[in-house]
């Protein structure tokens, strides 16, 4: 992903005395933790960037992009993606509501200003919500092989029947 | 009998639930059902080989700058992700920044600015795709006195130039008007934007794989003797949902592929009319043959050698439902979208194939999921 702003106030400063309760509410309804601090972390900003950096390596992947939300069990749980919109949101409520094991599968991003997507996955008891999340993701990656495949191919005919 | 009992439906209920419904003003199934627990007993549930005999892809067109193809047996989820991908997802490079030295033509600086940021460029593909990677702006860096950082490198940054000065014809014939016979560089176009390779840059980008304008006639300011344009500008890797000049494609959109099922003989006059209703090769007119008015039923009975309307290519058609306007056809056809069957139409700006652009969307979705498969194992360790 690309830089998508400069700077993030998450809390806005020199908020007037008539904006108090304003200023007092929370900006996210989920929890803000210790942990939580450290998983929000922007990929894009520059702290995150170690000082050092190679040529090569200009995609830092080790910042966490998602995260568990409290109050989640095994078989329900709700999971928050950072920096992810519908693109993946939809695609992945899609492909999970597929599994025959899976109860309930929805997504929602809360806030439009915060790049926040997040999945909620209930599941029956043949699985688990990880699980299922695990599952969707490697069954779109295998949707994309097919893609990539008989595109490549209708392509080669589509060239030759042209050229003939 | 097992409570168990597999339930297959039949081909016509298949095509049913896979056709969007398109009334005179309304739409009705839009909603795709084939997902487990939806119909009792049957089995829906996801499956890679069941998709793999399922899926189809067909090309209509190829071009570098414009291709058309149809994504069949595929969910509008994945089919709309690809899209947004090949919109907002797919880097490119154009010029971000501009270095004003002197601008004395009536476009204002910013104007100017940004209008240089919408041209496309092209330029060697490996270059472009693998050699140059992303700027990334550091802190604190130490800057020149122009606000440029020492950040800027051969693999990040693409140097460009623009330097003309309007200046008389002393050629011109007598009584000349058109000011681009009068003047030299009047006009200022997108080819006299000058590419500076710096270091290995002059590797990748040189002879047929230099970077340029993929137009090199666009229109970028007029100016009149003694005006001038001098500016150089830096050119980085973006993607567009940063900004809309950094999107690889002009349009890319699919529609679904229109369905006309024609439930009664139009026949005669009327089939000449219904024909008229829809765009040109959409309905073709045939004579009903001896064995279909011979058929009881068939409602052809004793029409033998009239005209008849048939469905000849329903990807044609624009669905402005004209038809169903007439009373006469309200009964006798039913229009609809086929809902797996995606006519893709990808136009690029130049700097990549259109047909590149989509399997680099379906590349991109592919290593999104596959760097969250990894974060979810660490989410969970």
């Amino acid at each position: 992903m690309a830089p998508r702003s400069k700077t993030k106030t998450e809390t806005p400063q020199g908020a007037g005395d008539e904006d108090a309760p304003m200023s007092d509410a929370p900006t996210s309804h989920q929890p803000t933790t210790e942990e939580v601090d450290e998983s929000m972390a922007d990929p894009d900003e520059d702290e995150a960037v170690p000082e050092a950096e190679n040529e090569e390596d200009m995609l830092p992947e080790e910042v966490q992009r998602v995260r568990i939300l409290p109050g989640s069990t095994e078989h329900a749980a709700s999971f928050e993606f950072l920096e992810e919109g519908h693109t993946l949101g939809n695609a992945l409520r899609f492909i999970i509501n597929r599994n025959p094991d899976v109860e309930l599968c929805a997504y929602a991003i809360p806030h439009p200003s915060e790049p926040k997507m997040n999945v909620r996955i209930q599941t029956f008891e043949g699985t688990t919500a990880i699980e299922a999340l695990t599952k969707g993701l490697r069954d779109l990656q295998d949707i994309c092989d097919v893609v990539t495949d008989k595109f490549v191919d209708a392509r080669q005919e589509f060239a030759s029947g042209v050229t003939a | 009998m097992s409570r168990r009992r597999v339930v297959i439906p039949s081909e016509e209920e298949l095509e049913r639930r896979n056709t969007v419904g398109i009334q005179a003003e309304h739409i009705s199934n839009v909603q795709a059902t084939d997902f487990p627990r939806h119909y009792p007993g049957e089995d829906n549930s996801w499956n890679i080989n069941k998709f793999r005999n399922g899926f189809r892809v067909q090309f209509h067109k190829n071009d570098p700058l414009e291709a058309s193809f149809s994504l069949i047996g595929i969910h509008a989820a994945v089919a709309n992700a690809f899209r947004r991908i090949m919109i907002a997802d797919i880097p490119t490079l154009a010029i971000e920044t501009v270095f004003i030295e002197n601008n004395t033509s009536v476009i204002q600086d910013e104007v100017l600015s940004h209008r240089l940021g919408l041209i496309p460029f092209k330029g060697g593909r490996e270059g472009l795709h693998s050699f140059l990677k992303w700027y990334k702006r550091k802190p604190n860096t130490a800057t020149d006195n122009l606000g440029v950082s020492d950040d800027h490198f051969d693999y990040n940054t693409v140097l460009l130039r623009l330097q003309v000065k309007c200046t008389h014809n002393e050629d011109a014939a007598e009584g000349e008007r058109d000011p681009r016979k009068l003047y030299h560089h009047a006009h200022v176009y997108a080819r006299d934007i000058e590419f500076v390779p710096v270091g290995r840059q002059a590797r990748y980008f040189s002879g047929a794989d230099a970077i340029v304008p993929v137009n090199p006639d666009i229109l970028i300011a007029k100016m009149r003797p003694e005006q001038e344009i001098d500016l150089s500008m830096h050119m980085y890797k973006g993607v567009g949902s940063d900004h809309a000049k950094f999107s690889p494609v002009a349009t890319a959109s699919y529609r679904l592929l229109p369905a006309i099922k024609i439930v009664e003989p139009i026949l005669g006059v009327d089939a000449e009319k219904f024909a008229k209703c829809f765009p040109k090769g959409v309905i073709g007119l045939r004579k009903v043959t001896r064995q279909e008015a011979a058929k009881q039923g068939s409602g052809y009975e004793g029409h033998e050698g009239e005209l008849k309307a048939v469905v000849e290519d329903p990807m044609k058609d624009t669905v402005s439902r004209e038809c169903l306007r007439h009373d006469e056809f309200n009964k006798k056809v039913k229009l609809g979208r086929k809902m797996d069957h995606f006519i893709f139409s990808v136009e690029s700006t130049g700097q990549w194939e259109s047909d590149a652009i989509f399997l680099e969307s379906v590349a991109h979705l592919k290593a999104k999921c596959k760097t969250f498969e990894q974060q979810v194992i660490n989410m969970v360790r």
